[in-house]
């Protein structure tokens, strides 16, 4: 049985899900149902400075786009931080924590751009008991209007700043939440680094329009007939994460800097994936919006039982394991060669594959043999592309197969080599140099 | 179907009032929006799709689904109507498992097809429903052709035409147009009025004129259709009904299956057609089904469907036949009427020859026999051309057409049941009269 238990920069939770700092974690009502239903911990919904709270909208503040049968996929936001008394949610916290021991609470924060805001209510949720502090430097909408949240965190020099107040006023470990609206996602997490932060946490929400209101002519979701820019999230938003917390865990300068994976983690697959890339633990917010907080039990069940396949004892035994197989383009290994190989007995004929390939790229596959429809690829046209697999309905019906060494790959003409050698050394690269082996 | 009031013999008003309309209601409901979508939805959108190649009138099934699925139901009905004129029809009545979804690609996958049927319905209601018309008629040729029967196949052809601009004169022997769609089918298949709906959407394109009550070889011969007219569609269907050929099909209580669910579909008030409390329906096609469902559905007590050969050679779908196992008819096979039992000229019962097939695979008695009581005998055992065709050439007792549906005569053109060729389904009709149509105004333009 595998052990999901976490040390996540001196934080321990009895397993690897946390709900992010978003709605669910906005009150001790919700974070006490998560965590009787198997949560590891929250980042509770983020405080803002003591005083009169921020006000919401009060027409719809969610959108979302879907795939067949309704299932959502996208999600997007125009929600503030908690619009709750920060007293109360004070007392709150500290109430769950005394409560819940055992699982980790950690409290989001944003507060105006100046040392004496952070500087006032840092002490103020050490007195929580709460075992960290998330700096939230990447909600996209109306915070950053008034110089908070991403307008922040797309200033590396800021981040750095803020990070550094609060490793000198506070105890807590600091892990420094970053938003992905940057054209580099290291640069602000260098500038954490340096100002001394314990973890980064990943992806906050990303700048988006989720549909456009037709009839009314308006971006949605729409407040009287206007609307903005929201935070998008949900299981469309992974694969963009995922680069961004591999880039990161790849990055000499920030090289073994706790990342706390964020970005529409919906099964325990989605959070082995984030942990593979280097993820210390996992975030959820819209998984569970969608389906409410009993998915944690599917998520410690399947991980458990992944791990136990393949031999995990701990976490630490696969996390960052897929993040050394991250590469740049350049080391990628030209010699390497693959067709595409349709399983007949599999294939239910309906011509995807032969009309995505026909159209849009290579033409390599038939469409029929003998005057019968059927669907074959054919190797002296296959580039190997994958776009066949990626239409096919069926699974594994088709593959990609690597062509062994000595065998002839029959749209160049070439042997198979079975060597490594990328562009950096390919004859038509004018900037080629001699063989670089891609960094371990 | 509740419980049938007992009554001997033959009888009306054998079921509660209220059980007639839960009975013939809708055999499925339609979908709604968010069915369709997730119906749609499961679509693989497949290239030259095997669905569009089962269909007899060549549908653009993945587009109009795709069509749906967008949310442009309109857009998905007129892809529809452009190859199938009664596409709404044929949504219905369509035996869809031996046509496109038995094609579908998922029927391959999962033994599960797309409900392509129940998304053309979706689409095509749609359109009707809002009586939004595609098609304009074209500019007038002066040319005029004359079509005999008001059926799929006329319907079909009379579209076309007026799309190209000639003038169509429709004669049907009935009182109302819509051939077998208003008189030859189940009522829950079409229910609500729907066949002459369809006939008045068919014909608002304008330059069709239809004259019932006027049927060809009593009214008028097809000599005066070639003198009067530039061409002459023949799509009258199958008039006459073969005769059981067995002692005693003169008695009272033996009935043209066909005959009965004409008149059950045209009756106002169900609760007031009489039906045997025990019934005999002989026969192995979609008729003899849809008498057999719709007697039970009247409320007999007993309805035996006898077919003469096994379940492969049926004519009625594998779905029909579940359809009527599923509503209580007790399907009997490899039996055929021998005499027809009676009693003061009424019928008693009906006794049946065993039959098999010899060593050279010819169907004979075994020479054993059994008897079914019963007090009515419908006879569904295949229709025939009700006239000897007028001059024109016959072939296995059917019009002989070529590809485009011309006969034997310069000026005539033939389709649907009536004629050669396709499988006696609505939806095989529409084709031939459709692409008769196009044959037609080929010769009317001289091209």
């Amino acid at each position: 049985m595998a052990d999901l238990r976490n040390n996540f920069v001196g934080i321990k939770s009895p397993n690897p899900f946390w709900l992010a700092s978003a709605p669910p974690t906005d009150k001790e009502y919700n974070v006490e149902r998560a965590f009787k239903a198997g949560w590891g911990g929250v980042v509770w919904k983020t405080l803002g400075e003591a005083g009169p709270p921020v006000v919401n909208v009060n027409g719809p503040r969610y959108g979302a786009i879907w795939a067949g049968d309704r299932r959502l996929m996208g999600f997007n936001n125009i929600e503030l931080i908690t619009d709750r008394d920060l007293q109360r949610n004070l007392r709150e916290i500290k109430a769950v924590k005394m409560r819940w021991p055992d699982r980790a609470v950690v409290a989001s924060i944003m507060v105006p751009c100046d040392e004496d805001s952070w500087k006032a209510i840092l002490p103020l949720v050490e007195e929580t008991g709460a075992d960290g502090i998330e700096l939230n430097f990447g909600c996209p909408h109306g915070m950053s209007e008034r110089g908070m949240g991403a307008a922040v965190g797309q200033v590396p020099e800021y981040v750095e700043m803020v990070v550094r107040w609060c490793k000198h006023y506070s105890r807590m470990p600091v892990i420094t939440k970053l938003t992905p609206n940057v054209t580099d996602i290291r640069r602000p997490a260098r500038a954490a680094k340096n100002g001394g932060t314990d973890a980064v946490s990943l992806i906050n929400t990303i700048n988006s329009i989720t549909n456009v209101d037709l009839d009314l002519m308006a971006p949605m979701p729409t407040i009287d007939g206007k609307g903005t820019h929201g935070g998008y999230c949900g299981p469309a938003a992974k694969p963009i994460a995922l680069h961004m917390v591999a880039e990161i865990a790849r990055d000499r300068e920030t090289l073994g800097l706790p990342i706390s994976g964020i970005g529409g983690i919906t099964t325990w697959r989605d959070a082995a994936e984030f942990m593979a890339l280097g993820s210390g633990n996992v975030q959820v917010c819209t998984a569970a919006m969608v389906y409410g907080f009993k998915i944690v039990e599917e998520m410690i069940s399947g991980l458990s039982n992944w791990m136990d396949e393949k031999g995990y004892k701990t976490l630490d035994d696969f996390v960052g394991k897929a993040s050394r197989n991250v590469t740049d383009w350049q080391f990628l290994n030209l010699e390497y060669i693959t067709k595409a190989r349709i399983d007949q007995d599999l294939c239910i004929k309906c011509g995807r594959c032969h009309i995505a390939c026909e159209d849009t790229s290579h033409q390599a596959i038939t469409k029929e043999k003998n005057g019968v429809r059927y669907f074959e690829v054919m190797d002296n046209e296959c580039v190997g592309c994958n776009l066949c697999v990626n239409v096919c309905p069926v699974e594994d019906c088709i593959t990609m197969v690597e062509l062994a060494p000595g065998m002839i790959d029959e749209r160049t003409g070439r042997v198979v080599t079975g060597k490594y050698a990328n562009w950096t050394t390919h004859p038509n690269n004018p900037m080629r140099k001699d063989a670089v082996e891609p960094a371990e | 179907m509740g419980d049938g009031i007992l009554k001997d013999g033959i009888a009306a008003g054998r079921l509660a009032e209220n059980q007639y309309v839960s009975n013939f209601a809708d055999l499925h409901p339609p979908f709604v929006q968010h069915e369709a979508f997730v119906e749609a939805d499961r679509c693989y959108f497949c290239y030259d799709a095997p669905c569009q190649a089962a269909c007899p009138t060549s549908i653009d099934i993945p587009l109009f689904i795709r069509e749906i699925l967008t949310d442009n139901p309109l857009g998905a009905a007129e892809t529809i109507f452009e190859q199938n004129i009664l596409g709404g029809m044929c949504a219905r009545v369509c035996p869809t498992e031996q046509l496109c979804e038995e094609a579908c690609v998922r029927e391959a996958a999962e033994g599960k097809p797309v409900k392509i049927g129940m998304l053309q319905r979706y689409a095509t209601d749609a359109a009707m429903d809002a009586g939004v018309q595609f098609f304009t008629r074209g500019a007038e040729t002066g040319k005029h052709v004359a079509i005999v029967g008001a059926g799929p196949a006329g319907l079909a052809c009379a579209h076309r035409l007026s799309m190209h601009g000639h003038s169509v004169t429709i004669f049907d022997a009935r009182p109302k147009a819509g051939g077998l769609n208003e008189y030859g089918i189940a009522f829950y298949k079409t229910p609500g009025g729907f066949a002459q709906a369809e006939v008045d959407y068919v014909t608002a394109i304008g330059g069709i004129d239809i004259e019932t009550g006027k049927a060809l070889g009593r009214d008028f011969t097809l000599a005066d259709l070639t003198a009067k007219y530039d061409a002459v569609f023949l799509g009258m269907g199958l008039g006459g009904v073969n005769a059981l050929r067995a002692e005693g099909e003169d008695a009272d209580g033996v009935d043209n299956a066909i005959d009965f669910i004409a008149t059950l579909r045209q009756a106002s008030d169900l609760s007031t057609l009489p039906i045997g409390r025990r019934v005999v329906v002989i026969g192995g096609g979609m008729t003899a089904v849809d008498a057999a469902v719709q007697s039970k559905l009247l409320g007999a007590e007993e309805v035996t469907m006898v077919y003469r050969r096994g379940r492969e050679q049926m004519n009625a779908s594998g779905f029909e036949q579940d359809l009527a196992a599923a509503k209580g008819v007790n399907i009997r096979l490899w039996l055929a009427p021998k005499r027809v039992m009676t009693a003061g000229g009424k019928v008693t019962g009906i006794e049946l020859s065993y039959m098999a097939l010899d060593a050279g695979g010819a169907l004979k008695p075994t020479g054993e026999t059994t008897t079914i009581a019963c007090d009515q005998v419908f006879k569904a055992i295949g229709q025939t051309l009700a006239s000897d065709g007028d001059g024109v050439t016959l072939a296995g007792g059917k019009i002989e057409v070529d590809d485009e549906g011309h006969t034997s005569m310069p000026k005539v053109w033939a389709g649907g049941d009536c004629a050669t060729g396709g499988d006696d389904l609505t939806v095989t009709a529409v084709a031939e009269g459709r692409d008769a149509a196009e044959s037609i105004n080929r010769f009317l333009s001289g091209k």
